[in-house]
């Protein structure tokens, strides 16, 4: 792992902030020749700051919604003009699988020689906890509220690499802030090869899901372990697994721990965990023994735990 | 030099290609697509060295401008109407970042009564968003002044963009003798682009981070000043152009017949050349009548209209746009700029959703002019070419 940081510290990211984790090694592994594109996001706000930035190279920010475009435009001028390295864009979830999506799709549509990296806090966190098409089922946020006749998200979240791929980029792959090596590989390739190339990576985010901030890696990891996150990559034309847990472990160990669940029935726990499973499936068919997937009927909703931090 | 029959649209698709021009993302939108496709073929031929990117949208037409000028290099863009309105967001990008993209903004009408004909009701509500704005009246205008563009917006007094407005059909589907200028003349006139800064691993620099209340009025107070300051460069470059071209069009303001004239009318893009026939037929029946071209409406003229029209005694405002239940804007900034001057203005609006401005229009409206010098009632905002009765 290359030393070298091009993030600098000093940044204003809450504390345990995934995002930062993310971007700060994403950095390291790309090296000095890189030109960043940050849209409207919390990134924006926490490392470019007037007069101070974070960002050791060339950076540039303008709005929300077209990060695929103004990296295509950078890109474009640096090929013209003989400039090495790669430009990439670090946009959020709201960024990327809602307002920004066309412009997603359009620089992956053109197979522009650009990286795409969405750092996915699972939802719009700058302004204050909203909802986006990332919010997984149930998660409260702010526009997901816990309501009398509804509580928290009621869709599913948006399977952005699926419509990434659809695409056919050069690249793309899922990354966890938890498995370093396989995190580490992935920027790497992306780095080295050309055309579109798509990172997406789970960033927990302390106050939007309501976590405790040492806990992030921790959290990231249970993702992958209860399904919720799923590693693996798609290049050449296929997608393949990088990492599979020896055992699917019950969401609720991965909900709890987040105050943005708290409040889940069984009904709407029994749904996530079913979905959870066709989806394993989905990813890992290939070589799984059955059955690897309990649906847990009847037992106890998720509790307050006592973590004054859960559920405030 | 050489003479061609060309569209508007296309003779700036020449004069792009003689700027040389490297990024070009496009998007299509009538009446601007002549000039995209005429590009294109430029390029695919191997004529023109360039990239022309084929965007999503127009949001992202501009993104990627905004994303390549930043990269370092001469940008170019057309749009009309609805694309110009879908840019709105990211306009704002390319002046505050003191970023010179050109672009050509085929005025035509937005919105419902939807069409696809000249108005400016596109162009005028961006009049505050930093671009320079200057309006032409026939095709070689249009060639002549894509490539004073350039040379405005890339001097390093000013770097700012600058959008040519041209009238939609009028000037983009009409053909005319168009003379476009030698390679090397123009590589004269306009060498290669060298940026004041780029995005470059090699030189890192952080572009556009988040301002707080401390800084940015100040920035706002640094892009006014450029926007004055650009006023000096837009005529010196014009004469310039006029030594080596063998014509100018008069930097921020054009006249016609004003030496000894007491009533004028103000007017922009190809309603001036109706205008000027009317002037002509005045004439020869003895009036003093004058017309002034506005053709920049950012940097606004202040000083040099209200030079013109001193002495005057009355002036009209042509208005090809319409802030409702308001004036025409051309007439709201004429008369902010003419105010104390003690001269009676009005304002005359017409052509809207392309419907045409006719000598018949054109001479009504310098009657009302003519009465308003002589001190006979008249009503302050007249619209003309109207069907039915204007109450
Ligand atoms: C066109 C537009 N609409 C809304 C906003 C306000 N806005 C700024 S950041 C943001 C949320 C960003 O969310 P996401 O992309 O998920 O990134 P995060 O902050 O969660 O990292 C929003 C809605 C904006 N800047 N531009
Ligand atoms: S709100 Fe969340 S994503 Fe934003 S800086 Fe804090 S932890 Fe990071």
């Amino acid at each position: 792992m290359p030393r070298n940081d091009y993030f600098l510290s000093g940044h204003g990211a809450c504390p345990g902030c995934g995002v930062a984790i993310a971007v700060k090694n994403i950095m390291r592994v790309l090296g000095s020749e890189t030109t960043v594109y940050v849209p409207a996001s919390c990134l924006i706000v926490f490392s470019a700051l007037y007069p101070t930035s974070a960002f050791k190279v060339p950076f540039f920010f303008t709005a929300f919604e077209n990060t695929g475009a103004v990296i295509t435009g950078i890109k474009a001028a640096h090929r013209r003009r003989g400039v090495q390295g790669n430009v990439v864009g670090f946009a959020g979830d709201g960024g990327t699988f809602d307002i920004g999506l066309q412009a997603l799709s359009g620089a992956a549509d053109r197979g522009e020689d650009v990286l795409y990296v969405c750092v996915d806090n699972e939802a719009y966190m700058n302004t204050g906890i909203q909802r986006s098409g990332a919010t997984p089922f149930g998660a409260w946020t702010t526009t997901s509220p816990i309501g009398k006749r509804i509580q928290g998200n009621r869709r599913m979240k948006k399977d952005i690499m699926d419509v990434v791929i659809a695409h056919n980029p050069s690249y793309a792959a899922t990354l966890s802030i938890a498995h370093f090596n396989d995190f580490i590989k992935k920027v790497d390739k992306a780095k080295k090869k050309k055309g579109f190339r798509f990172l997406h990576v789970l960033t927990p985010c302390v106050p939007g899901w309501k976590i405790e901030s040492s806990r992030t890696v921790e959290i990231a990891r249970l993702a992958v372990e209860t399904g919720m996150w799923t590693l693996y990559e798609y290049e050449d034309g296929e997608a393949r697994s990088t990492y599979r847990p020896q055992e699917m472990r019950p969401v609720t160990e991965y909900l709890q721990l987040q105050g943005r669940f708290r409040h889940m029935n069984n009904e709407d726990l029994n749904n996530l965990q079913r979905y959870l499973c066709n989806k394993w499936y989905y990813h890992y068919g290939h070589d799984i023994e059955q059955p690897v997937c309990r649906i847990y009927k009847g037992e106890k909703e998720l509790h307050f735990d006592g973590d004054p931090l859960h559920g405030v | 030099m050489v003479m061609k029959v060309l569209s508007a649209d296309h003779a700036v698709a020449w004069a792009v290609r003689r700027a040389k021009a490297e990024v070009i993302p496009a998007f299509p939108i009538t009446p601007q697509t002549l000039i995209m496709e005429l590009l294109a073929e430029f390029i695919a031929d191997g004529e023109m060295d360039a990239d022309l990117i084929t965007a999503e949208s127009e949001h992202s037409v501009m993104s990627i401008a905004v994303g390549a000028s930043a990269g370092g290099v001469r940008t170019f863009t057309a749009t009309a109407s609805q694309g110009l309105a879908l840019m709105h967001e990211m306009l704002y990008a390319a002046p505050q970042n003191r970023l010179p993209v050109v672009m050509v903004n085929v005025n035509r009408s937005l919105g419902a009564a939807a069409g696809i004909w000249v108005e400016h009701n596109d162009s005028m509500p961006e009049r505050e968003s930093g671009w320079l704005q200057v309006y032409v009246e026939d095709g070689q205008e249009a060639l002549d002044m894509v490539l004073q563009a350039y040379r405005i917006a890339e001097d390093e007094r000013v770097l700012l963009p600058i959008m040519v407005c041209l009238d939609g059909f009028i000037l983009s589907h009409t053909v005319e003798r168009v003379e476009v200028p030698e390679q090397e003349d123009v590589d004269a006139f306009l060498p290669r682009f060298k940026p004041a800064f780029a995005l470059d691993p090699e030189d890192p620099s952080t572009i556009n981070a988040i301002v707080p209340p401390e800084y940015a009025m100040e920035m706002r107070y640094q892009l006014d000043r450029t926007v004055e300051r650009s006023k000096m460069v837009i005529k010196e470059v014009d004469e310039e152009f006029k030594e080596r071209f063998g014509r100018g069009h008069g930097g921020l303001i054009d006249t016609y017949k004003m030496d000894d004239a007491d009533h004028a009318l103000i007017c922009l893009g190809t309603a001036t050349s109706t205008a000027r026939a009317i002037v002509d037929e005045l004439r020869s029946q003895g009036r003093k009548a004058g017309l002034i071209k506005l053709r920049f409406m950012r940097p606004f003229p202040h000083e040099e209209l209200r030079e013109v029209c001193s002495g005057l005694r009355a002036v009209g405002v042509f208005d090809r746009s319409i802030g409702f239940n308001r004036y025409g804007p051309v007439f709201t900034e004429v008369s902010s700029s003419l105010s104390g001057q003690g001269l009676k203005v009005t304002d005359h609006i017409g052509g809207l959703g392309g419907r045409d401005i006719t000598l018949r229009d054109m001479r009504d409206i310098y009657a009302i002019i003519g009465s308003d010098a002589e001190g006979k009632e008249v009503k302050r905002v007249n619209w003309h070419g109207l069907r039915g009765v204007q109450t």
